[in-house]
């Protein structure tokens, strides 16, 4: 097992993790959380993978869409949280209905 | 000493970098040397484990917990240990802008979203019902576990499949790095290789900016008056963060660093001042703010259709001339990408929060 390998194994079980609970918790502030941890387990596969270049300097492509991908992300949470708030100001609730008819 | 050498080896086969350069000359190498590497691999080793398990540890600690506020600071937590990650994978710059925006301007957002939902949740009077039906629902959950390990069990397979070795992109890199103007490779694939993609990923930053403020106003909730403490603090490092901002631009040409670990810095600049109960002044909400946001998609916008007048493919810039283009072009992202973040944070657009 080399250390590229077993960091992009936990980038896989981050990713797993976060897509289990973005199903199974219902309060919304928990699936953006959720999300986050996602896109972490995403971008931790592809650094890892990008440093299988034996001695010398990693590949810095996927370093560069991960850079990308951060920024990206935080914009979304922020939009998201806002999404999060108004739902709770109309609704009262931080949780989406079960059901469509409701 | 072999044996132990042996079982060094094979956990951390492919660590070592040292180890690798050993080998050629393994006759040179004496006992006590040998022993030194086995030493490193094993304490890598040790290291890398303990991460990777911590890392999956505090993702679902942070998930699992009940409480919200428990769950956002193990959150915040979870991202420093990713900045020590990057670092471990040698990706610097990565490190740099998780810090900053992973592990803070995330959290600080996170925070200030769980202030105002209680505000919100208090302010509503519709009171939170639950259905009876939302336990029966939940015991279907039970399902997606199976089918996520699944999922998990094809990612982990395919990810096992891969070559043990590749270079992907890095030589291309290398064989055009003098052309790019710049010394950094991942600034040099940021903004000029893949240009596109900075310029796209700057109008994503800008839409979720409109976003948020087309949801309109929360109702207001009231901020408590910053601390002696934090006013100092303030004080010291707002004017500290506008510095190191300036040094990540710049350092960004030739070592770890660049626009965005400068724009998150300023971002988190302006969320301090935020706390400590600054707000934009009716004169600067308007036209300056807007102009700043603007900075760095107009100007993108400028030079890509520049390079298309003038015959050349989408933001590529002669060599000679490249060097000053991307700090031109850096120079504008930081600011934009800077404010966006602090309004982000600040959630609601000026103008509005200026008429109450």
């Amino acid at each position: 097992m080399t250390t590229e390998l077993l960091y992009a194994l936990v980038g896989v079980g981050l990713f797993s993790l976060g897509l289990y609970a973005l199903f199974v918790r219902a309060n919304l502030l928990r699936k953006i959380l959720a999300v986050n941890v996602m896109s972490s387990g995403v971008f931790l596969v592809l650094v890892a993978l990008a440093r299988r270049t034996g001695a010398v300097a990693p590949d810095p492509v996927p370093h560069a869409m991960v850079i990308t991908g951060i920024v990206v992300a935080v914009s979304a949470t922020a939009f998201a949280l806002m999404l999060m708030l108004r739902i709770v100001q109309e609704t009262g609730r931080a949780e989406l209905p079960d059901t469509w008819s409701e | 000493m072999v044996c132990c050498r042996q079982t060094a080896t094979r956990l951390a086969s492919g660590t070592s970098r040292r180890g690798q350069r050993c080998e050629p000359d393994n006759q040179r190498c004496d006992a006590t040397r040998d022993q030194d590497v086995d030493a490193q691999n094993l304490t890598q080793w040790i290291f890398d484990t303990l991460t990777g398990l911590g890392l999956l540890c505090l993702a679902w600690m942070a998930l699992a917990s009940s409480q919200l506020i428990k769950a956002i600071v193990l959150f915040v937590a979870f991202g420093l240990l990713m900045a020590l990650t990057w670092v471990r994978l040698d990706a610097v710059d990565i490190a740099l802008a998780e810090v900053a925006i992973g592990a803070g301007l995330t959290g600080a957002l996170l925070l200030a979203a769980l202030a105002k939902l209680t505000a919100v949740q208090t302010a509503t009077s519709k009171a939170a019902h639950r259905s009876p039906k939302d336990r029966a629902a939940r015991k279907l959950y039970r399902m997606p576990a199976a089918l996520l390990l699944l999922v998990a069990a094809g990612l982990a397979y395919s990810v096992l499949s891969l070559p043990l070795n590749s270079r992907g992109l890095s030589i291309e890199v290398g064989a055009n790095l003098d052309a790019s103007g710049v010394g950094n490779p991942v600034t040099a694939v940021l903004l000029n290789f893949r240009g596109y993609d900075t310029l796209l990923e700057i109008f994503v930053l800008f839409l979720a900016l409109l976003g948020v403020w087309s949801l309109g106003s929360l109702p207001p909730h009231r901020i408590e008056p910053a601390g002696p403490v934090l006013n100092t603090l303030v004080v010291v490092l707002a004017p500290l963060l506008i510095l190191l901002a300036a040094y990540f631009l710049w350092a960004g040409a030739h070592g770890p660093g660049g626009a965005f670990q400068a724009g998150a810095t300023l971002g988190a600049a302006g969320v301090l001042l935020q706390l400590a109960g600054w707000k934009p002044g009716p004169g600067f909400a308007r036209l300056p703010w807007k102009l700043i946001l603007l900075a760095g998609p107009a100007l993108f916008i400028l030079f890509a259709l520049f390079t298309l007048v003038t015959g050349q493919h989408l933001l590529e810039y002669a060599p000679e001339r490249a060097g000053i283009l991307i700090l031109l072009l850096e120079t504008g992202a930081t600011f934009s990408i800077g404010l966006t973040l602090a309004a982000l944070f600040f959630g609601e657009r000026p103008d509005d929060a200026e008429g109450r």
